[in-house]
């Protein structure tokens, strides 16, 4: 128990009600439509909504219940915002010292060069904050939070403001993130690319009620959420390096399910690896296939079936002890048979091997 | 005609002029400065109304506040006790009184350009209030507080109407430069009263120019 949250906030006729509990490090997503009270959630674990009540309490220590209420800067949290909110009156350095002067560091904090070293800012030290592109604004904005020793980092779609290449270059960062930090993070965010690579919990918002919540490879192969419909559907898988292939330029990859082989990567044997497969790279066989190009087969049963359109449906798969989907059509799903219960193979296009 | 010169009581004049001019911007920025805050962030009802109450001096004669300040000072007043009129205080408070628009209002216009992100950034880094204050709001308002001192200053400086009714002319005391200008013209004096308006009027051009130069009084000065 790291992260406990039990409010109720009341904004006009909107009403934010939630209770949760947090792992004491790594990435939750909280995520869900446009207004369903995300921001809401940050900002009242932040202190920063005078209308909320209830209880927040992290690492064990009381931010907020009946008997008291921290105001903001006596709680140690680190707050991005979608748009960086950086001191124009300071330069990049005294924008990371801001914080770090003011909280007295309560346990060993990060080094400052490792901050920076982490999120790559050397060179941008003695920048002034004008001149800064958005992916850089964001990279010091994290890092002048991380800098004021948080207990937990909360991150309100720090990628929405980017544009598409900016993303792709702070996103390895905030994987180097998710690696290296020893706290929760709330990571608000729509996408489910960045919560696949990121997160390892998710919290599922609607109209002001948390709707689900748990592990993001169960919460995105749940049928009846809305992550599993769409063209971005998928699993998320955990895996290890088992060994290469020096011939082919392959890496094979062990999980609960069996065996699957990618394009090479460059880690060693051991290593833990995620791999996000996608509903539209999965299609189902009555047998494996040795003449097929396709080069991973794993038997698979068939856990559940819900209609996907006029046309196709959607189909839970369990290889091992883990969790497939697959897109098929309702052809198919006559020919091929599929209901609950049946054993099947799946045939898997293309996986992104995520470190 | 012979070439002017200052006379040692337009000298003294003068001194009493800039030290008016120096206390009463000090006074304002120190006493406008919560006014402003509160006028820029409250929602509060009472927001309008004292609003009002702050511009009155903009468009008010300045004989007309003169009159009720001097009213207020009188022996019947409320501020009778203090004994100010036809005094360097009771001179000062009419000049705060006569500029202080001029001061809360860039101050005000630059507090409310402050984003409430930014104070909340601060927050989350652990500043309190105070420390926000002076680490976050002061730096970002600094154009505000250089054009609030020198429209402050210069518009003092040009004070006549409500000295004339209740500071009167007691040299060393109360007599300004408009008054002494007023007297050279009285008494036909206009070379020194060219003098006195001269310098006057390049000092005041001088201030001016120095905040719009520096682009921070455009928005100011309606």
């Amino acid at each position: 128990m790291s992260l406990l949250v039990d409010t109720r906030v009341r904004k006009g006729d909107f009403e934010l009600k939630v209770s949760f509990e947090v792992p004491a490090s790594g990435f939750t997503a909280v995520s869900g439509p446009s207004g369903c009270g995300k921001t809401t959630l940050l900002r009242t674990i932040a202190g920063l909504e005078p209308g909320a009540d209830g209880r927040v309490s992290v690492a064990g220590e009381c931010w907020q219940d009946r008997a008291c209420r921290l105001p903001t800067h006596r709680r140690a949290v680190g707050y991005v915002f979608q748009q960086a909110a950086l001191f124009p009156h300071l330069d990049v350095r005294g924008n990371l010292l801001f914080g770090r002067q003011r909280r007295p560091a309560v346990r060993a904090a990060l080094a400052f060069d490792d901050v920076i070293e982490l999120l790559g800012l050397a060179r941008l030290l003695a920048r002034a904050v004008h001149g800064l592109s958005g992916g850089e604004r964001q990279r010091v904005a994290i890092a002048q939070s991380l800098l004021s020793s948080p207990r937990l980092l909360l991150m309100d779609e720090p990628m929405a403001a980017l544009d598409r290449a900016s993303r792709q270059t702070l996103l390895p960062y905030l994987e180097a993130l998710q690696r290296t930090l020893d706290i929760p993070v709330l990571y608000v965010t729509h996408a489910l690319d960045e919560i696949a690579r990121l997160a390892d919990h998710m919290l599922l918002i609607q109209a002001g009620r948390m709707t689900a919540s748990g592990p993001v490879s169960e919460l995105l192969t749940r049928l009846d959420l809305p992550m599993a419909q769409g063209r971005e559907a998928g699993a998320v898988i955990r895996a290890q390096v088992s060994g290469h292939d020096d011939l082919d330029q392959l890496t094979r990859l062990a999980f609960s399910g069996g065996q699957l082989w990618v394009p090479r990567v460059a880690l060693e044997p051991g290593t833990a690896v995620r791999l996000r497969i996608l509903s539209r790279d999965v299609s189902l066989a009555r047998k494996t296939d040795p003449d097929s190009s396709i080069l991973n087969s794993v038997p698979v049963s068939v856990v559940d079936v819900v209609e996907a359109g006029a046309a196709e449906v959607m189909v839970r798969l369990c290889a091992g002890a883990d969790t497939l989907l697959t897109r098929v059509s309702r052809r198919a799903q006559r020919h091929l048979e599929i209901v609950p219960g049946r054993r099947l193979y799946a045939q898997i296009r293309s996986i992104a091997a995520l470190v | 005609m012979n070439p002017a010169t200052v006379s040692p009581s337009d000298l003294q004049a003068l001194w009493v002029t800039l030290r008016l001019a120096a206390l009463t911007t000090l006074s304002l920025l120190l006493l406008g400065t919560p006014l402003a805050w509160w006028l820029a962030r409250s929602g509060s009802r009472l927001r309008a109304p004292i609003e009002a109450v702050v511009a009155l001096p903009l468009v008010l004669p300045p004989t007309v506040l003169g009159f009720y300040l001097l009213l207020a000072m009188g022996p019947n007043g409320p501020l009778s006790g203090l004994s100010m009129a036809f005094t360097f205080a009771g001179l000062l408070l009419g000049s705060m009184v006569y500029s202080l628009p001029f001061v809360v209002q860039p101050l005000r216009d630059s507090f409310a350009a402050v984003s409430e992100q930014s104070l909340e950034a601060a927050a989350c880094l652990g500043a309190g209030p105070v420390n926000r204050f002076f680490n976050v709001v002061l730096p970002l308002a600094r154009p505000g507080y250089v054009t609030a001192s020198v429209l402050g200053f210069a518009h003092t400086l040009g004070e006549f109407g409500v000295v004339l009714m209740i500071g009167g002319n007691i040299p060393g005391q109360t007599r300004v430069l408009s008054i002494a200008v007023y007297e050279h013209v009285e008494t036909l004096d206009y070379a020194r009263a060219h003098l006195l308006s001269a310098g006057l009027l390049i000092v005041s051009f001088a201030l001016l120019l120095v905040v719009y130069a520096s682009g921070v009084g455009r928005k100011v000065v309606r």
